[in-house]
């Protein structure tokens, strides 16, 4: 017998915590490990492009510069920005990035399934949507300018609208088209009706397709409310970049960029939660895999 | 005698194929259950024996001669039936609970009388204890009970069952036949289990309809006059029932043969 086995010989579960902590403890040092190599990287990065603006081999008129795009950032936090405080900015930009990515998604949702169950209805309108999906939607954004004005949030939030409804709609579609068809088959044998089969299998089934597109439409979402402020606005994280490069002001640029970066992956992290809660049933992952 | 619980008369069934052809799972069938009756279907693989349940469920319609369930012809999925799959097609969405009460909600049932009559089916599958674990947290023979039970609750007079248990260990899978067996005398159901397993439909049926390689059409119906209750993991060891066995077997091995060279040939091209 080895002498592994006579250490633990009564006691398994001694063997157990032992294990669960040995466990915990390599996961602890991967976790750490990761943070540290993130760090390296972020340092790297942001250092050597410090150091070659500072040496003047590249000029930081056109590249910017690390420390003079978080001495604009302080600047904005501390004095405001030319278009007032900095916090009313993100604020447009976010109202504006939100109502276009909830109604774009739900649109989105509702047509998908609509499109997904009547058949006719989806070969009726393919070519449009497909032809609608084809051209640069983001132009419509000039259109909402002078529908709505360059004051109000519609313009912009309808801009994210038409970017935000496209990925939604394929993939809530595409979602319903792959239903295991046993599970259809099963709930009608069961005795559910029309109602029934869309809301408790079509629904829960095409709902990981729509989670997924949910990540990338936030930030299809800022990218309309952003164009859309180029459009004309009076405010907005878009408007400040706008004017930033207007003035020549390339970390003004890159500040604003940062601040957009953030905003962006606060919203991932929200979403990432609100889509751990709706799809609990899903296996979790498996120990041995590792999280992006 | 009473009138057959299930009728085939004639029974063709062809699909068209993706790229443009015809293709016949089922000519010219006809076969009978008498009500309360255990049938197993046999056959090679690509015969048609999960076409002929898709046709009793309504599923599918079939293309020419009668299918008539309790007298009526089938038009659609009817009351009554009870349908087992193959693959896991219990809802992953949904606990166990939620699973088996999934059937009574569907009639109508109020959501805390389903509820109780879930209990009760889920006790008698020998889940208690499991009400609230998604599928994906069961093991293979669990999904397998949730399905049974969630069939079951329906009170069906007709329980179609498509090859369910082939996906389980041998071990798990003599339990469940046991169960099924047990569960089954508890009713008054009318049975059709299909199943390539020649062992497993002698062990658990009445009658066993053999069919032969595609397109099908029943080759022979055997009686099996084995005593009940049985025992699915001893009464393999009965000489009737080798001599079962050997009769249906005598004729099944020419089918397999022709679709084992089928496929062959298929494979070739």
């Amino acid at each position: 017998m080895s002498s592994n086995r006579d250490a633990g010989e009564g006691n398994p579960q001694l063997i157990d915590a032992d294990l669960k902590a040995r466990r915990s403890r390599t996961a602890r040092r991967r976790r750490l490990t990761i943070y540290g190599l993130r760090l390296v990287f972020a340092v790297l990065w942001l250092g050597s492009w410090e150091v070659m603006t500072r040496l003047n081999w590249v000029d930081p008129f056109f590249v910017g510069q690390p420390s003079g795009i978080a001495q604009r950032l302080w600047t904005w936090i501390t004095d405001g920005t030319a278009l007032g405080p900095l916090w009313l900015q993100a604020a447009i930009t976010m109202e504006e990035a939100v109502l276009g990515f909830v109604i774009g998604s739900v649109l989105g949702i509702v047509f998908g399934i609509l499109l997904g169950r009547i058949e006719l209805l989806a070969e009726v309108l393919s070519p449009f949507i497909r032809a609608a999906n084809a051209i640069p939607r983001v132009v419509l954004g000039s259109l909402f300018a002078i529908m709505f004005g360059v004051v109000s949030v519609w313009g912009k939030a309808w801009t994210a609208v038409v970017l935000v409804f496209f990925v939604v709609f394929f993939n809530a579609f595409q979602g319903v088209r792959e239903v295991d068809r046993n599970l259809v088959a099963n709930a009608r044998i069961l005795g559910a009706d029309n109602r029934r089969l869309t809301t408790e299998i079509i629904v829960p089934s095409a709902l990981s397709w729509i989670l997924a597109s949910l990540h990338i439409s936030f930030g299809l979402a800022i990218v309309g409310a952003v164009v859309g402020e180029l459009f004309g606005a009076t405010g907005g994280l878009g408007q400040l970049i706008y004017n930033a490069g207007h003035t020549f002001d390339v970390n003004g640029v890159f500040a604003g960029m940062f601040l957009l970066a953030v905003l962006a992956l606060i919203a991932e992290g929200v979403i990432s939660a609100i889509e751990k809660r709706l799809i609990k049933w899903r296996p979790s992952r498996v120990s041995g895999e590792i999280p992006i | 005698m009473a009138s057959p619980a299930i009728e085939l008369r004639g029974v063709t069934k062809r699909f068209a194929t993706p790229k443009g052809g015809i293709y016949t799972a089922l000519r010219d069938l006809t076969m009978e259950v008498a009500p309360a009756e255990f049938c197993a279907v046999v056959g090679p693989t690509g015969c048609g024996k999960s076409t002929t349940l898709a046709l009793i469920s309504g599923l599918e319609q079939a293309s020419a001669g009668e299918v008539r369930v309790e007298g009526s012809p089938v038009k659609g999925i009817a009351d009554g039936i009870g349908y087992v799959f193959q693959s896991d097609a219990v809802f992953p969405w949904k606990t166990t609970l939620e699973n088996v009460a999934a059937g009574p909600r569907y009639h109508g049932v109020a959501g805390a009388e389903a509820r109780v009559r879930a209990r009760d089916w889920i006790a008698r599958v020998g889940l208690s204890g499991f009400e609230d674990r998604y599928p994906h947290q069961l093991s293979g023979g669990m999904r397998k009970r949730v399905g049974l039970a969630q069939s079951l609750i329906n009170g069906p007079r007709i329980l179609l069952m498509d090859e369910p248990f082939s996906a389980l260990d041998v071990q798990t899978r003599t339990l469940m036949e046991n169960e099924l067996l047990a569960l089954w005398s508890s009713t008054s159901a009318s049975v059709v289990f299909v199943t390539h397993d020649l062992e497993e439909a002698i062990a658990l049926a009445d009658r066993v309809v053999l069919l032969t390689a595609g397109p099908g059409t029943v080759k022979g119906t055997f009686e099996v006059d084995l005593p009940r209750p049985r025992n699915v993991a001893e009464i393999r060891f009965q000489p009737r029932f080798a001599q079962i066995y050997e009769a249906i077997w005598n004729q099944l091995r020419d089918e397999v043969l022709v679709s084992y060279e089928r496929q062959k040939h298929a494979a070739a091209i």
